[in-house]
């Protein structure tokens, strides 16, 4: 299929290898985001007028969606926050916080984003509580039996992203979940990288909690989504205060805050973003979530092909199954091959991902990361193969 | 200059940059100077001796126009009095905004001339000289 006409970045004749940073929007989307601010602007859950019942209506249809895409119990378990990263920082910060204590253990890895492990660390900062890091396989993916094995009497949370956004592996989130479930350990999952791009069930995989941001699956920057379990949920203390999420308060011992989700949604929501976010689930449904875990294997298993013809090339994660690549030029530098492919409009990211811990068993901080999506095509990787095909991408990216 | 030589100077600095690896001496001050826009990332020790620059040292891992310009830099600036490198470093920041410099005072560092041109580059070329200014200005 030719997802080229549906995405309007595409015709500038780029080439678009940077997916795990931030996914690229479908017209679709773009269009959902200027009818509203074109035909019915205004506050959603505010007004008795027509335009804002209607944005109300559109503001809770993408919760529905939500709920449905990740096959949540209820729409009360689906809370819309700016992004994956303040939706891991609430979970921490509005409900861990409170119930660990003092040497409690939280299980992650070496390879997992700056969202995910930071606000851990400044918790085991603030309260004491110890971040362990279970080893990685010598391909630097995660071993379920590894995590498990590492289940002490003192674990109490184990955080893991669905899909790495360096090594890109896929974790097996449902086996330790349900090795964690029996020992009353709680679960968060980052799914930032997997949704859009593999079928994210909670209940299937046993998440307590599971975050991810809008951006990375064709929808709007600036909305994301933290799920919890209700009876988690319900626990949660609220971060941010103000309209939206009370029902009244008349002194200070005298306030009382609406139910779920909306007691942690204070203030005038990202309504644009949300209706964009639910014009991108349509849109993945409509390809369907198979069909486009289907595209990126083909296409990734077609780019490790060729990659690995060439001798110039330094592959460092062909074992893992998601639709990232990283990897080196011999000799060069991750920044200018990223500087060099940009000559040829190629997109890659270089860096270190914001994956900083990974360098302790990776062995090496900088790399090149390319990302794919569906609409990515072979004659797009073939056009990369071409660039990279060359003795002088030192030479060629210094720019002078 | 012509292009060819240049690169084979940025190439040459990069591939066997002068002075990386820090010592352990506490005559020598030393800074961390991370770029905010990208990768590069370096450590600068340097060494004063009534006013002269006595070494500067650095590590650190960072691309090509960013490595090749501090060993450039080091190179020059070593053996300098505190006043005579000040006066190359603003000259050199001036090249690199695209303002009035004074060629005569940067030698080899000229080869960043065109570096303006690529903004993104900009921050590469300046990064390690402004970590050894910071060191100077303390």
């Amino acid at each position: 299929m030719d997802f080229k006409k549906d995405f309007p970045m595409l015709n500038n004749d780029i080439i678009y290898f940077d997916n795990a940073a931030t996914s690229l929007k479908p017209k679709c989307v773009i269009d959902a985001i200027t009818d509203y601010y074109y035909n019915y602007s205004s506050n959603a859950h505010r007004g008795d007028y027509k335009l804002s019942v209607k944005a109300s209506n559109k503001f809770e249809d993408t919760r529905r969606k939500v709920k449905e895409f990740i096959n949540a119990d209820s729409e009360k378990e689906i809370v819309f926050t700016s992004g994956a990263t303040e939706s891991l920082n609430m979970i921490v910060s509005c409900f861990f916080k409170d119930i660990l204590k003092e040497n409690d253990e939280v299980i992650t890895t070496k390879s997992e984003h700056a969202s995910v492990i930071l606000p851990w660390f400044n918790l085991e900062n603030e309260k004491g509580i110890k971040v362990k890091f279970v080893s990685l396989d010598e391909n630097y993916c995660l071993d379920e039996n590894t995590v498990i094995s590492m289940i002490s009497d003192k674990t109490k949370v184990i955080v893991l992203s669905h899909i790495t956004n360096v090594i890109g592996d896929i974790r097996n989130i449902k086996a330790i979940a349900s090795e964690a479930h029996k020992r009353g350990i709680y679960v968060v999952v980052d799914a930032s990288q997997s949704i859009g791009h593999i079928n994210v069930d909670v209940k299937d995989m046993g998440a307590d909690f599971l975050a991810f941001s809008a951006h990375k699956m064709l929808g709007p920057t600036g909305v994301g989504v933290l799920y919890g379990k209700e009876e988690f949920l319900k626990k949660f203390k609220p971060f941010k205060f103000g309209g939206g999420m009370n029902i009244s308060f008349n002194s200070p011992k005298e306030i009382e805050y609406k139910d779920l989700p909306y007691k942690l949604e204070a203030g005038t929501q990202n309504i644009d973003g949300v209706i964009g976010l639910g014009t991108a689930i349509d849109y993945i449904n409509k390809i369907g979530i198979k069909e486009i875990e289907r595209i990126d294997n083909e296409l990734k298993e077609y780019l490790i092909e060729k990659l690995k013809k060439l001798d110039n090339i330094i592959l460092y994660n062909e074992k893992a199954k998601s639709s990232l690549v990283i990897f080196n030029v011999k000799g060069v530098f991750s920044q200018d091959t990223a500087l060099y492919l940009d000559k040829y409009n190629i997109a890659i990211r270089s860096g270190s991902h914001c994956a900083k811990k990974l360098e302790d068993e990776l062995g090496i901080s900088n790399t090149c990361r390319i990302s794919l999506y569906f609409y990515n095509t072979k004659e797009e990787i073939d056009r990369l193969i071409d660039a990279l095909n060359n003795k002088n991408i030192l030479e060629e990216s210094i720019g002078v | 200059m012509d292009n060819d030589l240049k690169r084979e100077i940025i190439i040459d600095n990069f591939k066997n940059p002068n002075n990386k690896g820090l010592i352990d001496d506490e005559s020598y001050i030393k800074e961390k100077k991370a770029s905010d826009s990208c990768i590069d990332n370096f450590t600068v020790q340097l060494k004063l001796d009534n006013d002269v620059i006595k070494d500067i040292r650095f590590d650190g891992e960072a691309c090509a126009i960013a490595t090749s310009a501090i060993s450039i830099s080091i190179d020059k600036l070593i053996g300098k009095t505190k006043e005579e490198a000040l006066n190359i470093i603003n000259n050199y920041l001036n090249m690199i905004e695209n303002k009035d410099f004074d060629k005569k005072l940067l030698d080899e560092l000229i080869i960043y001339e065109d570096i303006s041109k690529q903004p993104s580059r900009t921050k590469c070329a300046t990064l390690g000289i402004l970590g050894i200014k910071d060191l100077l200005d303390k």
